[in-house]
């Protein structure tokens, strides 16, 4: 190859490349991405019916209830205003607990009254919220305490 | 000690390394051999004050100096002194530190080993790191104070948090950080080429072992992270995707492509540009992904948005170091390149694609990573882009570059023969189909499809990188070190993928509930809970189960995995238990009690998982054996000492 062909051969594969890249990042998102709603959305019927999503807020107080000796449980999620029942069925994260800011990613059970999670997360420490459910809690006047 | 000299040492710090980031470009820039000379001393004393800084720093950690306001927030006198002094790289401010420390030990390592190098080149790759410096010294001096003091002094501190109180991380952080860094030294030696004009040949010699050396400690610092977080965080995953994991592994693709496109550099004077371009995007990469760590962009919006002059300053930081660096490019790059060619089948073309499909990896896991931030700032929703996607995105790129890897490994520069390398290796390749679908079903269960494939490939490159060691074992043949490196990196390659597709395709993971003396069966061993006990530890209390394994009905091993509280942030964790072999981890995590003195445990088979570091060690032995190559230790001896001496160009003796 001449040192003109080699320069064609890079640039041109690079440019296919960053192409083909975005392509892909992008159709992966739109089919696999799980989106973020809110629960006063997701009560009003508005949220995807045939694939998962993410709902955020606060793990009510005292809402966490199972049967005892097994590992299918439901507690309530609130926005502070709203209030969304939630079944799971595993093991908990360390820092769930009563008002911990968690995320749950599942599908809406066919009733539409019931969430049904496939994955809880809460993460680092108890401070911590996700920007997510931070926002959401902001808009109904709950002061998101700052962690490190 | 006290800790205002820590402050004042960094001042001090802060100046030298003005002194040795400017008089010596100007000196190179004029000519001028005495403000060049300056380069080497500053950078020793520079080190010498950032080292007191640290040292200063720890000493408070360690005599739990609480009137320091950095020292509250993230120790505690109950914490054992091995994490005290861990806990000064446990939070923002230390891990800036840390941070700058390494750069100048790097820098003077540079200065240190740089006899042989040409005044005006070493200088001004001096300058070049002095002014990173200056850049990480005035961020803690400015927004990031590690010795602000607290008044008054608080009584006891809240504590590290507890997912750090772990062995691994006390080197995993500095490991990591000593990798990304170093590649401010390939950084430096392109923008010293840039200034001078001059990249030959000889360029790459000097940049290329640079290189290999912190991509050694990249890969083992992602290394010991992905262990840790697999024990740690207790639920046995060892690869997220996660945007701090990704945050360091952009690098590594970027400095592996560097590594690479050197060897054509320095091999055949080629892919100029194009390598003084990875040097730049290499320490790019590690500086965005430091920083927006560390300011928390991407971890948490929130974080970022409190404290705006750290967000801001890193910001402009960021773009300063590239915009120079790419204008200097655009500006010195078209001269440089050279006008030899190599045919399509020859090696130069087999580490173009390499470098591509490296280039095209990095980037699509860039862009999965900032792709929320985007979809975001648009309004257009708020996304997570998860392991899935990312599996997906990065399997597209890499398969292919595994297969080529085995072909272009062992192709010859300028005109390559693939026939002959078909010739010589499709019975390698016949083998490693045969192994990689008859193994897994002989010992795991019938592969799917992508299993099969990901199997071959692993097998493939294996086979293929033990050729050349084994005929230079056997006496048969004579390669170099490098050449060799190259060889037990890749095989590296090979184990490691073997583990990722046996753990993801076989792995059998189960969340039940026990109760103390019932047993449960997983992947054909058999988990009895024999008791659950407590007991206190040094800052928190555990709970412990005590769980026998056995396989058909003989002993296989006792695990003890923990629950444990941490007293002064009143937080949960998981301590796994694992029972570790090279076939096979079984694992062990407790759950949440139940109720009934039930509790839910998760149980994991994990095929082969350890051969995913274990991989990476051998990769990292790989670089290690190719520094040592003689011909980066000959041309240092030789040119040290003066031609007079007729020195014979063999490095007896030197190490």
């Amino acid at each position: 190859m001449t040192p003109k062909q080699q320069r064609m051969l890079s640039v041109g594969s690079l440019v296919v490349g960053l192409v083909v890249v975005s392509a892909l990042v992008i159709s992966a998102v739109d089919s696999a991405g799980d989106f973020y709603h809110e629960i006063d959305v997701v009560l009003a019927g508005d949220y995807p019916k045939d694939r998962s999503f993410r709902v955020g807020g606060l793990v009510l107080e005292g809402s966490l209830a199972r049967e005892p000796g097994s590992l299918e449980l439901q507690f309530t999620l609130t926005d502070t205003v709203n209030q969304l029942p939630v079944s799971y069925t595993g093991v908990l994260p360390d820092l769930f607990r009563d008002g911990q800011g968690i995320i749950a990613t599942g599908t809406m059970a066919s009733t539409g009254t019931l969430f049904v999670a496939d994955e809880i997360l809460a993460k680092h420490d108890e401070n911590y919220m996700a920007p997510e459910v931070a926002e959401s809690l902001k808009k109904r006047g709950y002061e998101v305490p700052e962690s490190q | 000690m006290n800790p205002e000299l820590g402050q004042i040492a960094l001042i001090i710090a802060l100046m030298l390394s003005l002194l040795q980031g400017v008089i010596p470009l100007v000196g190179a820039q004029r000519g001028d051999f005495a403000f060049m000379r300056l380069a080497k001393p500053a950078a020793i004393a520079q080190f010498g004050f950032v080292l007191i800084a640290f040292g200063i720093l720890a000493s408070a950690f360690i005599n739990n100096d609480f009137s320091l306001q950095y020292v509250a927030s993230n120790s505690n006198s109950q914490l054992p002194v091995l994490f005290r002094f861990a806990a000064v790289w446990g939070a923002h401010e230390g891990s800036m530190l840390l941070w700058t420390l390494i750069l100048s030990a790097w820098t003077i390592a540079v200065a240190l080993r740089s006899g042989s190098l040409p005044l005006d080149i070493s200088s001004r790759v001096l300058a070049v790191l002095g002014l990173l410096s200056v850049g990480t010294l005035s961020f803690i001096l400015f927004t990031s104070n590690p010795f602000l003091r607290l008044q008054p002094a608080a009584a006891d501190g809240a504590d590290l948090n507890p997912l750090l109180q772990d062995p691994a991380l006390v080197i995993h952080p500095p490991m990591l950080y000593v990798g990304y860094v170093g590649l401010s030294v390939a950084f430096a030696f392109a923008i010293a080429a840039m200034l001078s004009g001059q990249l030959d040949r000889q360029w790459a010699r000097w940049t290329r072992p640079w290189t290999t050396a912190s991509w050694i400690f990249l890969t083992l610092g992602i290394s010991l992270g992905s262990w840790w977080a697999y024990y740690e965080l207790g639920w046995g995953g060892w690869w997220f995707w996660d945007p701090v994991e990704n945050a360091s592994f952009m690098p590594w693709l970027a400095a592996t492509a560097l590594f690479h496109s050197l060897a054509v550099t320095e091999s055949r004077g080629l892919f100029k540009s194009w390598t003084l371009l990875l040097a730049i995007m290499a320490f790019s990469l590690s500086l965005l992904g430091t920083f927006l760590v560390r300011s928390g962009i991407i971890v948490s919006v929130h974080a970022f948005a409190s404290d705006p002059t750290r967000g801001f300053f890193i910001l402009a930081f960021l773009l300063l170091v590239i915009g120079i660096a790419l204008a200097l490019y655009a500006w010195r790059a078209p001269s440089l390149d050279s006008a030899a060619g190599f045919q399509a089948t020859s090696r130069e073309t087999f580490l173009l694609l390499n470098n591509v499909l490296l280039v095209i990896a990095a980037s699509l896991i860039l862009v999965g990573t900032l792709y929320p931030l985007f979809m975001d700032a648009l309004n257009l929703g708020k996304v997570s882009v998860g392991p899935p996607i990312f599996e997906i995105i990065f399997i597209t790129p890499m398969l292919p570059l595994v297969f080529l890897m085995g072909l272009g490994m062992h192709t010859t520069w300028r005109t390559g023969n693939l026939t002959a390398v078909w010739r010589d290796y499709r019975w390698l390749m016949v083998a490693s189909v045969v192994l990689a679908v008859a193994g897994p079903w002989l010992f795991y269960g019938r592969p799917s499809a992508l299993t099969a494939v990901g199997a071959i490939a692993a097998v493939w490159i294996m086979l293929v990188s033990l050729r050349e060691p084994l005929a230079a074992l056997m006496g048969k043949a004579q390669h170099s070190r490098a050449r060799l490196g190259m060889n037990v990196a890749h095989f590296g390659v090979g184990v490691f993928t073997l583990g990722v597709v046996v753990v993801s395709a076989f792995g059998l993971e189960a969340d039940r509930a026990i109760k103390p003396g019932e047993a449960l069966s997983v992947a054909g061993y058999e988990f009895q809970l024999n008791d659950l006990t407590t007991g206190n530890g040094p800052n928190y209390q555990w709970l412990r189960g005590d769980v026998t394994v056995s396989q058909d009905g003989a002993l296989v091993a006792a695990l003890s995995p923990e629950k444990r509280r941490y007293l002064v942030q009143e937080s949960m964790m998981t301590e796994a238990g694992i029972d570790a072999r090279l076939s096979r981890d079984l694992f062990v995590a407790m759950g949440d009690p139940l109720g009934d003195d039930a509790w839910s445990v998760r149980v994991q088979y994990k095929p082969l998982v350890r051969l995913i570091w274990l991989g990476t060690i051998i990769m990292a032995l790989g670089g290690l054996l190719a520094i040592s190559d003689r011909r980066y230790r000959v041309r240092q001896k030789a040119e040290a000492k003066p031609p007079k001496t007729k020195t014979p160009q063999v490095a007896k003796g030197t190490v």
